[in-house]
Parts: C-alpha cells; sequence; structure tokens
C-alpha cells in the first residue's frame, strides 16, 4: 500500500504544481530515459458502478510503446480499468467515474471527446473473439469502410497488412471470402487483432485475449504482441502471471479497486514492493 | 500416500453411507421422475395433435364439397326478337333462361308449378347466359347449351345433404321438383363441376352465387396496409427504445403502456378507430385503409416486444466489436445489431400480422362487417375480410352456407400458411449461423 500512498502524495503534487508534473509512477527510470513518453494519464481517476467504486482513485501513466500488463484476481477492477481507457463502460448505464483520465493530453472523458474517434485510435480486442458473422474479408475491411475507405484496392491493400501483422495472414490468404465463424478460436482471436490494427489505432487494448484459447494458440497471440511490440502501446488485461511476465514491460497490479503495485515487470516479479502483491504472485492467493 | 489413500476410503466406506450410496439410493427416483415428465410431455402432444387433427378432418369433411357446385345443362335456342340487336348486354336474359326451361319441360304448367320449376335453376343462370351471349353473339335462331348454376337446394340434394326418402313436408323441395330433377340425371344434364364461383365472387345472398375472392382480396389489402405501416413503426419503435432511449421514468412508463396495450381487447382497438380514424379524420368506412390502421394499432405492439427482445438476444461482443473498431451508435446498429436481429422480428411481425388476419371484433366497429357483394378493387373500396365473411356466412340459415364457412376457413388457413411461409422463407435468408 505504500505505493499508492505515494502516489496519493505525488498527486497532491500534481495538481497544486499545475506546470511542471512529475509522471506517477515511473515503472522504469532507465526506460524513460530511453525516451519513454506517457501516452495514457491517470489522475485520481475512479469509476463507480452505482454507488460501488470498482476503480479506486487510481493514478499512473502508461508509457508510450510499450507492453503494461495488469494483472490482479477476479473482480479487482482491472478489466473495468482497461475498458475505461476506449470509453467501452458506456455501455453500462449505471457506470460513471471521476477524477481524469487523459490521452495525449485530452481527456478522454471530456465533455467534447469524441467517442468514435477516441476508439478508432483506441483499438480493443476482447475475452471471446468476437468476429462479426462476415467473411474474414469484410470483417478487416469494416473499420475502413466505416471511417470511409471504399476503394477495393486500398481496402485490399489494408486488409493484407493487417493480417500479416496479426500473423494470420499466411493462414487464411486463401479463404479471404470464407466466413470469419469458420476459423478456429485462436485464428479469430488474431483476426480480431487484425481487425483492430486495420483502423490503424495508437494503442491496443487486450482484455484477457487468450483465456478462451488452447496453449498452442496462446502461444501465437503472445507472439504476435512480441511482433507488435514497439509500434503500438499495448495494455494487456490476464489473470495468467506468467503470461504477463513474458510479454510486458510494466506490470500494473489492482487489488480490490485500488492499484497496488506498478512497475517494471521484471521488478515487479522479483521485487514486489508490496506484501499483498507478493502474496498474489506467489500464488498465495488468486 | 498410497496408504492414507487407503486408510480415507476404509473410513468414508465404513462411515454411515458414502456419497455413492446415496446417489445410488435415489438414482432410480431420479430416473423414475424423468420417464413421468417425459411422459406428461408426450401425452399433452399427443392430445394436442389429436384436438387439432379433429378440428381440421371436421373442417374439411365439412367444406370439401364446395369446391364442387351443380350445374344444369340448359339449351337456349335464341328467337328473333329475343335479343336486343342494339345492345345485346341488355336483353331479357332471365326471359330468355325461362323460355329454355319451359322448352325443356313443355308438359308443366300452372303458376306454382312453373316457380317451383324456375326455383331448380340459380339466378345467376341469366348472368351466365350473359356473359356468354356478350363473348360470342349468336345467330339469329341457333341454339346453344350451356352449364348454368343450379339453385342450393338442387345443389344440397345433389351433394347427399338433403335426403330424399324423408316425406315431402320435411324437405325444401317437393316431390315433382325431385321428380323433374330425376329427369335430368336420368338424361345426365345435372352433375357436378369445379366451384369457380367460389374463387372469382363475392358475398352474395345466393348461396351458388357466393364466393370468397372479394373477402381474399379485402384481407390482402388490409394485411398489406397493416405490414406496411406496423413493421415499419414497430422496429423503429423497438430499436429506439432498446438502443438509443435513455433509462427513465419516461421510458418505463412507455415500455409499460405497450405491454399493456398488447393485452387489450381489440374491440376497444375498433372503438377507437371507429372514434379517431372514421369520425374525426373522415376516413371511407369499411374499407381496407382503415381496417389496416386499426389492426396495425393492435399489431404494433407485439412486434415492438418482439423485436425488443430480439434486439436483447443480440450478443453484446457484437456491439462491442463493432464499437472498439470506431462504429457510430447508428452503424452500430444498422450494420450489426438489426440484421442479427432480424429473423426475431420477422417472427413477431409474423405473429402479429397472424393475429390481425384472424381478427373481427375490431373491424365491427369500423363497418366492415358489411354484406359486401363487389369485390373491391383498391384500398378505398368497402370490402370484407376473410374472418368477418366466415362469421357472416356461419350466420346465415341456407345449409349451403354451412359447406362454404368450412371451406372459406379452409381458405383462410391457406392464406394464413401462405403467409406465413414468405415469413419463415425471408427469416431463413436472414438467419446467421453464430
Amino acid at each position: 500500500m505504500q505505493m499508492t500512498a505515494e502516489s496519493k502524495d505525488s498527486a497532491g503534487v500534481a495538481s497544486q504544481g499545475g506546470a511542471k508534473r512529475e509522471i506517477f509512477l515511473p515503472p522504469d527510470r532507465e526506460r524513460l530515459k530511453e525516451g519513454g513518453t506517457p501516452h495514457v494519464v491517470a489522475k485520481n481517476f475512479s469509476i463507480f458502478y452505482g454507488d460501488f467504486e470498482a476503480v479506486k482513485k487510481v493514478n499512473a501513466d502508461i508509457l508510450s510503446k510499450y507492453v503494461t500488463a495488469i494483472i490482479g484476481p477476479s473482480g479487482c477492477g482491472k478489466s473495468t480499468f482497461l475498458r475505461a481507457i476506449n470509453r467501452m463502460n458506456d455501455l453500462i448505464p449505471s457506470c460513471h467515474t471521476t477524477g481524469t483520465l487523459m490521452f495525449e493530453g485530452e481527456d478522454i472523458y471530456g465533455k467534447y471527446t469524441d467517442e468514435v474517434l477516441l476508439r478508432k485510435r483506441i483499438g480493443m480486442v476482447f475475452q471471446k473473439p468476437n468476429p462479426f458473422p462476415k467473411s474474414i474479408f469484410d470483417n478487416i475491411a469494416y473499420g475502413p469502410r466505416l471511417h470511409g475507405v471504399n476503394d477495393k484496392k486500398i481496402l485490399a491493400e489494408i486488409v493484407e497488412k493487417s493480417l500479416r501483422k496479426a500473423v494470420l495472414w499466411d493462414e487464411v490468404s486463401d479463404r479471404l471470402d470464407r466466413n470469419a465463424l469458420g476459423l478456429s478460436g485462436g485464428q479469430q482471436q488474431r483476426l480480431c487483432v487484425a481487425r483492430a490494427l486495420a483502423v490503424e489505432p495508437d494503442i491496443l487494448l487486450l482484455d484477457e485475449p487468450t483465456s478462451a484459447l488452447d496453449p498452442k494458440a496462446t502461444a501465437k497471440i503472445e507472439d504476435l504482441i512480441e511482433e507488435l511490440r514497439g509500434s503500438y502501446t499495448i495494455l494487456i488485461v490476464t489473470h495468467n502471471m506468467q503470461q504477463a511476465s513474458r510479454v510486458s514491460d510494466h506490470t500494473m497490479f489492482f487489488y480490490e479497486g485500488d492499484l497496488v503495485e506498478y512497475a517494471p515487470t521484471k521488478h515487479l516479479f522479483t521485487n514486489p514492493r508490496d506484501q499483498v502483491t507478493e502474496d498474489y504472485i506467489t500464488g498465495r492467493f488468486s | 500416500m498410497n496408504k492414507s489413500a487407503g486408510k480415507s476410503v476404509a473410513r468414508s466406506s465404513s462411515g454411515r453411507g458414502r456419497t455413492i450410496d446415496i446417489v445410488n439410493k435415489g438414482l432410480k427416483s431420479r430416473y423414475r421422475k424423468e420417464k413421468r415428465f417425459r411422459f406428461y410431455g408426450l401425452l399433452s402432444i399427443v392430445a394436442s395433435v389429436v384436438f387439432l387433427a379433429f378440428l381440421l378432418s371436421s373442417i374439411v369433411l365439412k367444406g370439401y364439397s364446395a369446391f364442387l357446385q351443380t350445374y344444369i345443362k340448359l339449351d337456349v335456342s335464341f328467337e328473333a326478337g329475343m335479343l336486343d340487336k342494339q345492345n345485346p348486354g341488355r336483353s331479357d336474359f332471365q326471359g330468355i333462361v325461362k323460355a329454355a326451361i319451359r322448352d325443356y319441360y313443355p308438359d308443366v304448367t300452372g303458376r306454382q308449378d312453373k316457380r317451383d320449376l324456375f326455383s331448380l335453376f340459380s339466378s345467376g343462370a341469366a348472368f351466365q347466359l350473359r356473359e356468354e351471349v356478350l363473348n360470342k353473339l349468336p345467330e339469329e335462331g341457333s341454339s346453344i347449351s350451356l352449364w348454368v348454376l343450379a339453385d342450393d337446394d338442387v345443389d344440397m340434394l345433389m351433394k347427399g345433404h338433403m335426403k330424399r326418402d324423408v316425406p315431402e313436408g320435411e324437405r325444401r323441395l317437393n316431390d315433382k321438383q325431385l321428380r323433374w330433377i330425376e329427369r335430368l340425371e336420368e338424361e345426365g344434364r345435372i352433375a357436378l363441376r369445379f366451384n369457380t364461383t367460389f374463387f372469382t365472387a363475392g358475398d352474395s345472398r345466393e348461396p351458388e352465387l357466393a364466393g370468397i375472392w372479394g373477402a381474399v382480396k379485402g384481407s390482402f389489402y388490409t394485411m398489406l396496409v397493416t405490414l406496411v405501416l406496423s413493421f415499419p413503426i414497430g422496429i423503429a419503435a423497438a430499436v429506439y427504445l432498446e438502443e438509443f432511449a435513455p433509462k427513465n421514468l419516461a421510458t418505463d412508463f412507455i415500455e409499460v403502456n405497450i405491454n399493456n396495450l398488447a393485452a387489450v381487447p381489440s374491440i376497444v382497438f375498433g372503438l377507437l378507430g371507429l372514434a379517431v380514424f372514421l369520425n374525426f379524420f373522415g376516413m371511407p368506412r369499411s374499407t381496407p385503409l382503415v381496417g389496416g390502421i386499426v389492426l396495425m394499432l393492435m399489431t404494433l405492439p407485439t412486434i415492438i416486444i418482439a423485436s425488443r427482445a430480439a434486439l436483447k438476444a443480440v450478443p453484446p461482443s457484437i456491439r462491442e466489436a463493432a464499437l472498439g473498431v470506431g462504429s457510430s451508435k447508428l452503424q452500430v446498429v444498422t450494420g450489426h445489431v438489426l440484421p442479427l436481429a432480424l429473423p426475431g422480428m420477422l417472427t413477431g411481425t409474423i405473429i402479429g400480422m397472424a393475429q390481425a388476419l384472424g381478427e373481427t371484433a375490431p373491424l365491427l366497429m369500423i363497418g366492415m362487417v358489411a354484406f359486401i357483394v363487389d369485390v373491391p378493387g383498391g384500398f378505398t373500396d368497402p370490402a370484407a375480410v376473410m374472418p368477418v365473411q366466415i362469421y357472416l356466412w356461419a350466420d346465415s340459415p341456407e345449409r349451403a352456407f354451412v359447406e362454404r364457412t368450412s371451406a372459406a376457413i379452409m381458405v383462410l388457413l391457406a392464406f394464413l400458411i401462405s403467409m406465413n411461409a414468405v415469413a419463415v422463407v425471408m427469416r431463413r435468408r436472414f438467419e446467421r449461423r453464430w
């Protein structure tokens, strides 16, 4: 709980200081020196379902072009936090937020924020593969078409590029006109990644992308994250701590709505500063 | 490890009942329960099938004879002066028919006998002759033989609905008439033929001239109005309520009221139609237009409720997926939710339309329970609808209307089945695999 306390303090400083804002919980000073810039910034950010505070006054900077994992026991608010970043929680009528969540200097929950534009820039892949009941091609082309790309040649290019990025091209290039629901679960999930990439987002949110997949497909998704590292800011919620330690640069640990610890992954897993974190990652509770 | 495992088994078996024993004990009664439950289910299916079969067979058995009709062959000779040369359509066809009958039965004299004789032939015979003449103008002095409609009493006799061996006072045809008919039979001049009149004519006081076509067309126009109005309105309302409307007291109130409207007795909608559409807006009485609008009011709640259920059943993951790539709310709805919900919406529409097709009560109030002879040509012509026609015929005293009532029910069922078939085909086309 040390860290939260500290972060609350620094939040206070930030709101008073104004101009010279300190980056909260810099995950890794060395990496920052390498040029990490905050992409999403949470300041005293809370999320409520009705009266229930699901995420409590989170202060965190999510750094650009890194993979950040969010771990924690079930019901700790990690998915809620992730879904808040592209305002997916808007679908839930009782959900509201306090504090601020900034994306590239713009308040995500600001009055004038265009959520359609926001979601175009912050792509998301969900727990269960959810391709549209359409052809593979149409699944990928759906996003670009929405945003006004109608030229068939350009669309074909985008589809190929996205599928290649999602390491799916070789498996489906000969059957782009088939229904996407005919693909295997792992392929469907990579298709969903490709679909998200097709609209060229800046951030990719992955909400337990492998929890419905077998180990082989999981490995492919992890490889895919490896491929995308450095090109996108990636946030991944996962139940699997090995996965978090394998794929992420930084890890956030949520417990009962609190962001308990946020540190470079290797630090967090080898040398957690908080007792709860240690208990969790050593499997004393889950 | 082994030791301890053995120990634990021993301990639990020596104790009072391992779980497996308890399960075994209960197993039999569980299976019995299931068997009983299945038996009840089967029983209810059998019961409903029996009822349905009974209903259908009684309708078919009663009604199939209406598809046949008794015709009598009549030799008509056109003597000089019989036809109006300037305007053949205005000749005295009744007179020509009567002359032909008299020619055939020269021995019948006396007013009453003649009247009895003429009454064996339908008053429609003159119209048949007129049509024949207008089709091909016969030369003077020539003669044609024509199968003309027999009166409904003769028809009933031929179909065996009227007994010949009962005392004269108990049948509608007297002994003389029977003899005349027997002569026709001997000479092969009377026969049952396919009843085209039934499928081409409107209503009539004479059973042999009455047809269902007017009511079929009336129902068709009415249903068309209902569908065209209620489908888009119902779906738009459902989509708005389900996808866009804020959840607050006002929308709750609307929802409760829609559910209540679905349970309102249909005659109330008829009263509303009378007050609003006929009296206030001054729309034409007895027409498919008003009937369709009234039935639309009745159908709307059904469609809205079913459509909302269909929308709710669309998995949220699809909405999320579409929103996740930057769809606007409208794009999510039109691109994904609506196509996926359409089969369910169509089902609701079928149910609503089928209900509307069989409705008479609301139409009572707007004057669609009227005796209408003409086949309607459009939405603003007075028309009857099929259930009303069935009701009217069921109410008529003539024996020949009994079979027509059943036949009309068959036509109504056929109409219903074909309407549903179209909807099922459409639903199949829209249905998608998950």
